[in-house]
């Protein structure tokens, strides 16, 4: 990676959106954020036109708004209700499908599911969400199991960075590690600089020889030393609107030793269990078999997302081992937070914050956190 | 594959659950392949003729005759299915149960003695054992499909008995509830249905009635004083097709 990074390059919102063309005329599908009803979501775009210019949101724990901005930025916001998992861990996939054929002594036909989908595109990855990539590549691609699905879909994906200049009130990457400044896992990295006027540029920079080629095409200036301030002022500006953290020293030991942390059921009398929390995670990746009749002769498999915190997830023939919410929160965070470590080296948390902002009841890990650490009795050291 | 013999019984009920076989358009020559209906009075005047493989239950027990009918169904049945809300969970007659029978006579009939039914609307499931339970007002018709083929391969039919919510994430709907302060009983409310509503920009309804573990007096508690919903707002949201079900009825008491 060392040979990327070191040439930043000014460009402007058209040549921006030659890149976007240059990766559709090389056959990808280009995924990006876009306003639908109330909220940012990724869906594929087709433009630059088709992302929120101008157009912000404000989150807190439990409430997420639009709200317009005075600039043209297209990147003035923070993480979305969608995550790019569901790009490459879709939340229903068949896997395949069995018929009988009519002559009842012929075998069953199997037919697997194989799709060619175009390779995809990722348009404005924040750092949390790549650190989020880079988790589940791991989940799914490292070991003896690998997932065929995920990884036909991400060895050809291209990622299109932006660091992240507007986190909102639920993030907290920094105390992660995981941001707001993308520092690997992407093929271009572009910075928005609105520099007081209406009209943003931008600075971009390759991480991947593919990046590189794509720049190579464009119209573009060599960044100047004024430039590459104002892209570290944009970036310590973000780092001075996270607010909210986790304290990481330790936190493994102070979750092994806080399982019976009274804290637990102040959490499960609110706590819905809806599974929110997981869907929108960008790192959660359970997933069940179902099968499904169609007809009398066909049966499909689909792998579908799953979660923790249902009844169904521990189900076992004595029934379920979770029964109570309170068992399964407690679960779903410690995973999280604490025994992730030790299954992937390495915490499933980024810190992007949906989970805060999308907990219809607005629990919030960063604060659930705290008081677990606070009031522990055995002390963790910090 | 053996052909499995099917009876569709109605209680007090609109009948809309049991038509949503009948709206199963595509699939019904196929669906007559496979199973002999046997009794299925929307579709055919043939008598009853039991014993039956599966009989799906559309309805709620409201009268003394009907307690005996289901007792007799049951015993000729294999696999007994409730379909729909009023089945399932006593459906919107259940609005009853919270007040007096003969007020609630005297308001709808011009004649109030001659109406002879029990003082409670209330499940299949108070009187007989049931063996699956489809939820919703009306039922998903792919659903009961599934369902019904599902027995034909002998396997468990998978239902999710967790959240709406799950199928709003599933599908990619952002929550209504979180961008918009909409009241959506989504997070408590039994998943089986898609999501219709949320996708339209609307709360659930809950027609498909509590999930598992359902949290509804946290969902209350938010509703008053994070969105300004009102008590009777609440009362009424939840006081509809399941309002008698566990966690619907006290959906505002802490435990």
């Amino acid at each position: 990676m060392a040979r990327f990074g070191s040439n930043k390059f000014k460009i402007t919102k058209r040549e921006l959106q030659s890149i976007l063309d240059a990766l559709k005329r090389k056959g990808f599908k280009t995924i990006g954020p876009t306003v639908s009803k109330d909220a940012i979501v990724y869906e594929e775009i087709d433009s630059l036109n088709d992302l929120p210019i101008g157009i912000g949101d404000e989150q807190e724990a439990g409430s997420y708004r639009l709200k317009k901005r005075t600039d043209a930025t297209l990147f003035g916001f923070a993480s979305s209700p969608h995550s790019w998992k569901q790009f490459l861990f879709p939340a229903q996939e068949k896997i395949f499908s069995i018929h009988q054929p009519t002559e009842k002594t012929s075998p069953p036909l199997i037919d697997p599911s194989v799709r060619q989908d175009p390779p995809l595109a990722f348009i404005g990855v924040r750092s949390c969400d790549l650190q989020a990539i880079a988790i589940q590549n791991r989940v799914f691609l490292e070991g003896p199991y690998s997932h065929a699905g995920y990884k036909s879909k991400a060895k050809g994906l291209f990622i299109l960075a932006v660091n992240c200049a507007y986190p909102s009130a639920t993030c907290f990457c920094s105390s992660m590690g995981t941001g707001p400044r993308a520092k690997s896992g992407f093929d271009l990295l572009v910075t928005e600089i609105l520099n007081g006027q209406k009209e943003p540029f931008y600075l971009i920079e390759a991480g991947s020889s593919q990046g590189e080629e794509i720049i190579a095409q464009i119209e573009k200036t060599d960044a100047t030393e004024e430039d590459l301030k104002k892209e570290k002022d944009v970036i310590q500006n973000a780092e001075k609107q996270i607010h909210r953290r986790i304290e990481t020293q330790g936190i493994k030991e102070l979750f092994y030793n806080n399982l019976q942390h009274p804290r637990w059921e102040e959490i499960a009398q609110r706590c819905l269990s809806c599974a929110n929390c997981t869907f929108v995670c960008p790192t959660c990746f359970c997933s069940t078999l179902i099968d499904i009749p169609k007809k009398a002769q066909e049966i499909e498999r689909w792998m579908v997302w799953d979660s923790c915190f249902t009844l169904n997830f521990t189900h076992t023939p004595a029934g379920s081992v979770r029964k109570s919410v309170l068992s399964r929160y407690r679960q779903w965070m410690t995973h999280k937070l604490a025994s992730w470590i030790d299954q992937f080296g390495i915490s499933g948390c980024v810190g992007c914050g949906r989970c805060i902002t999308w907990c219809p009841v607005g629990i919030d890990i960063t604060e659930e956190a705290e008081i677990i650490r606070k009031t522990s009795p055995v002390k963790t050291p910090s | 594959m053996v052909m499995k013999k099917l009876a569709v019984w109605k209680f007090t009920s609109c009948d809309g659950c049991q038509l949503s076989l009948l709206d199963l358009e595509d699939e019904l020559l196929e669906i007559d392949k496979n199973f002999v209906i046997s009794y299925f009075l929307e579709a055919s005047s043939r008598s009853p003729d039991p014993p039956f493989d599966i009989s799906l239950v559309e309805g709620s027990i409201t009268t003394e005759e009907a307690k005996r009918k289901i007792i007799e169904i049951r015993n000729h049945s294999s696999i007994l299915i409730t379909i729909g809300a009023c089945a399932t969970a006593g459906g919107i007659q259940a609005l009853r149960n919270f007040a007096s029978l003969q007020t609630a006579k005297e308001r709808v009939y011009p004649q109030p003695e001659l109406i002879n039914v029990l003082p409670t609307s209330l499940p299949i499931s108070q009187y007989v054992q049931v063996d699956y339970e489809l939820q919703g007002c009306p039922i998903n018709k792919q659903q009961l499909l599934s369902v019904l083929y599902s027995f034909l391969f002998g396997f468990r039919p998978s239902l999710n008995s967790g959240s709406v919510c799950m199928e709003c994430k599933m599908r990619g709907t952002p929550c209504v509830m979180v961008s918009s302060k909409t009241l959506c009983l989504g997070p408590v409310t039994h998943a089986g249905c898609g999501a219709i509503c949320p996708s339209f920009g609307r709360g659930c309804y809950g027609c498909y009635g509590p999930k598992e573990t359902p949290n509804s007096p946290s969902l209350s508690r938010w509703a008053k004083e994070k969105l300004s919903i009102e008590s009777t707002v609440l009362k009424q949201a939840f006081h509809t097709f399941n309002c008698i079900a566990d966690g619907f009825k006290r959906f505002d008491e802490e435990d």
